[in-house]
């Protein structure tokens, strides 16, 4: 008789166990890729700044203290959208590292000027030469990047209060 | 038949009507750069390959295809570069992991586990539970005894 009742609630049992599963997967998006990176240091590169032209920049600016780096452009709406935030966690203290994703440099600068300007370095990648090394694939993303220069967690979508203290902020202030 | 021909025609010109205009060493270069750009996917849309979105990323990695193969690499060496920075998403067809070993053999899995548990019931059943039980058994005799005994 017990073995009956086993055997009748063996289906709910399963359902019950794969519940757990439903649920992650309801809650994730299936457009938002894991970075191969994560664990590895941030590539190779030389790019200029965005403003002084004669102004390389390579890897070694990663190296030092945890940071962001925030890849972004004029055309991107979403861009325009956590910009906002941006500056209120630079105004926290949190270094954020800018990367403009084949963009314009004359629309970038206007637009630092007329919405503030985050970023402790910007960079200018107009061909995207950085940002293929990375694995972007869409703007914005954020990369979370610990004092040796690994990436430790990329964001893919906008920044705002919400996801920075759940999923980000942990995070980066976990980081050494 | 001709019809036929005709309409496979005009759906292969439509489908490499996306490719850009690229110039190689070889037929060889060639033939590995739509090999490769089926077989790339790209990740901002996730349902097409490489050769057939329009999207700034796939015109992107068409053009880092075009110059990895117009370099002499071969379809390993490009197939790595673009999986060391974007996964093995990039890939229609990746490679065995043990994640895609769990999809290929779970129903492997659940057909001999089902089918060892339907062996096992059946012997059950045969061996252990008695078609007639044991009170009845005697009942049974006396019965048979009886029509026995009422045919003669």
């Amino acid at each position: 008789m017990n073995k009956r009742l086993l055997l009748f609630l063996l289906p709910l049992i399963c359902f019950l166990a794969i519940i757990p599963f439903f649920k992650s997967a309801l809650n994730s998006d299936p457009t938002e890729l894991e970075s191969v990176l994560v664990g590895k240091p941030v590539p190779q590169f030389e790019l200029q700044d965005i403003y002084e032209l004669d102004k390389q920049h390579h890897s070694n600016i990663f190296e030092g203290e945890p940071l962001l780096l925030n890849v972004w452009a004029t055309w991107c709406p979403t861009c325009r959208a956590e910009h906002e935030f941006l500056n209120t966690l630079a105004e926290q203290g949190v270094k954020i590292i800018g990367l403009n994703y084949k963009d314009d440099r004359g629309k970038a600068i206007n637009w630092l000027a007329q919405l503030g300007n985050p970023y402790v370095i910007n960079l200018y990648d107009e061909k995207g030469l950085l940002a293929l090394d990375l694995g972007v694939y869409g703007a914005p993303e954020t990369y979370l990047i610990d004092s040796q220069g690994i990436i430790r967690y990329r964001h893919v979508g906008d920044v705002n209060a919400r996801n920075w203290q759940q999923e980000l902020a942990p995070i980066f202030s976990a980081m050494e | 038949m001709r019809v036929l021909v005709f309409l496979l025609g005009l759906i292969s010109s439509a489908a490499f009507a996306a490719i850009d205009v690229y110039e190689f060493d070889s037929e060889q270069q060639e033939a590995l750069f739509r090999e490769l750009t089926q077989e790339l996917r790209c990740p901002k849309c996730q349902n097409n390959n490489i050769a057939d979105s329009n999207a700034g990323l796939a015109q992107d990695l068409r053009e880092k295809t075009y110059q990895l193969v117009k370099q002499g690499n071969d379809k390993q060496q490009v197939l790595d570069y673009m999986v060391d920075r974007y996964g093995n998403f990039v890939r229609y067809d990746p490679p065995l992991t043990p994640a895609v070993l769990i999809l290929w053999l779970s129903p492997l899995l659940v057909i001999v586990f089902g089918g060892i548990y339907l062996l096992g019931r059946n012997r059950n059943s045969s061996s252990n539970e008695p078609l007639v039980e044991e009170g009845e058994r005697e009942r049974l005799a006396k019965l048979i005894e009886q029509t026995e005994r009422d045919k003669q």
